[in-house]
Parts: structure tokens; sequence; C-alpha cells
């Protein structure tokens, strides 16, 4: 897990779930925006897990337990698909609200992996 | 006028507006509680049978709860009551002991101090469950009604 990829992690899912719920609590449906946000929160989560595989190799190894760690990180990869899918689904204001949780629950894991990775067993 | 022709907008199946909200978020609590009891089960179980059989107990609430809030029928309505009952149980029976006797629950459960380490998610979630289920309920007659209607 690299340090600064997470916060930078954090800088785009903690904003981006905040417009989903807001845009979602006046009433907007999923639009390509949301959807977008989600979507780029996703492809990050993606990238963070090649980086925790290949971190190791480069001698930054997790401080604490690797098996919470893939627990936090494989939870959060399913929950952006699943709220996702939801909105193709369910085309209504709730959808945009419930992408806009999902990327505020992913923040909070990823806010855990960090403290696994970098303080827990140090 | 025609009974055969059932177009009232009757209480249906599918769970409409903020009802939604509460199923992602009991989605994403289930998923939290298991994640957190596999773990704690895969890697130190020995430490705290109890506590970590507890997480899984609730865990696998947690999950029943969200279908039976997804599936709108009588049948699903009452386990929707029992599972959201058994969580509010836990969660002020469990958060009482942590507090009172912190040496019972050393290890963390999804409970302990009332939540907190969900930022008390799991205290509210089963009162807005609650809620919910008594602003809407499913009686056997609505269920077989949209049942014969379309969605078997």
């Amino acid at each position: 897990m690299i340090e600064w990829f997470t916060w930078l992690q954090l800088a785009i899912a903690v904003p981006g779930g905040l417009l989903c719920v807001i845009l979602g609590l006046v009433g907007r449906k999923p639009t390509d925006l949301t959807m977008g946000a989600t979507a780029l929160v996703e492809l990050l989560l993606i990238v963070q897990l090649a980086a925790a595989i290949a971190a190791p190799l480069a001698g930054n190894n997790a401080t604490g337990s690797l098996l919470e760690f893939y627990t936090y990180l494989v939870s959060a990869i399913l929950l952006p698909v699943a709220a996702g899918f939801w909105a193709l689904v369910e085309r209504s204001r709730w959808s945009t609200v419930i992408l806009g949780l999902t990327s505020l629950s992913v923040a909070i894991m990823l806010y855990r992996m960090n403290q696994i990775w970098n303080v827990q067993g140090s | 006028m025609n009974d055969s022709r059932n177009e009232a907008p009757a209480p249906s199946r599918r769970v409409s507006g903020i009802g939604r909200l509460l199923i992602a978020v009991y989605g994403v609590l289930a998923l939290a509680a298991t994640g957190r009891s596999f773990v704690q089960i895969a890697s130190e179980f020995e430490d705290a049978p109890l506590a970590y059989s507890l997480s899984a107990i609730a865990a696998v609430v947690y999950i029943v709860a969200t279908i039976a809030l997804i599936k709108r029928s009588a049948r699903w309505y009452r386990i929707a009551w029992i599972t959201i009952s058994f969580e509010l149980v836990g969660v002020l029976v469990v958060g009482t002991l942590s507090l009172v006797d912190p040496a019972l629950f050393q290890h963390k459960t999804v409970w302990s101090v009332f939540g907190q380490g969900y930022g008390f998610v799991p205290l509210v979630l089963p009162l807005l469950g609650m809620w919910w289920l008594a602003r809407h309920p499913v009686s056997a007659e609505t269920s077989r009604r949209t049942i014969r209607s379309g969605r078997a």
C-alpha cells in the first residue's frame, strides 16, 4: 500500500461521495457525473490492489495483519460495483444517495487499511 | 371497479423510496460484520471464542435482515421483525455489558460499546428498520395479491 496514493483516493472518495449524497437528496437520478465518480473510486481501488500486491516486492511490507487488510480491500472493491449495478437497474434519486454512501464507506475502509498497513504493527 | 384488473398501486413487493437506502446500509453493515468476523475467526479464534462466535452470529443475522428487507412477503416481513429485534437486543445487551464489565468483551464485536467502532450505526439502524417496517406492513393478503398479479 502506497501512503500518498491512499490519501489521493480519500481526496476523491470523500468529496465524490458527499457530492453524490447531496445530489441524490436534491432529487437527481444517477448521471454520468455520479456514476463516473463511483467508477473512479473503483478504478483507484483496483490500482491500490495491484500496488498492495507489488509493494512487498519493493520492500514496502504491511506492519499489520495482511488477512485483515485484504478482507477490507476485497470488500471495498465489491461495494462500488454493487452500487453501480443498483444505479443501472433502479434509476431513482436513492440510487444516487447509495452511490455516495458507497464511496464514503470505501473512504472509511481505506482509512482503516492505511492504519493496518502503516500503523498497526509499528 | 374491476377486481381482475388489479391496477391499484397497492403496497407492492418492490421496496420503494427511502427503504432502499435502509437496505443499502444494511447490506454494507452485513458486509462489514461478515468481513470482521471472518478475520477474527480465521486468525485468532482461540483468543475469544465467545466474542468471535457472537460476531459471526451478528454477521449472519445482518445478512438475513438485509434479505428480509428486500423480499416483501408476509413470511419475510416476519423474519425482518425477528432479525431486527434480535439486533436491537444484541446491541443493547452487549453494549451495556461491554461498559459494565469490560473484561467480558475485551475483544471487539460489532456491538461493543453500542457499536462505537461502526459509528453507532448498529444502534441506530435497528430503530430505523423497525420504524420503516411499522410504516410499511405486509399482510398475507397483500403478498398473495401481488404474487397473483405479477412477480411470483
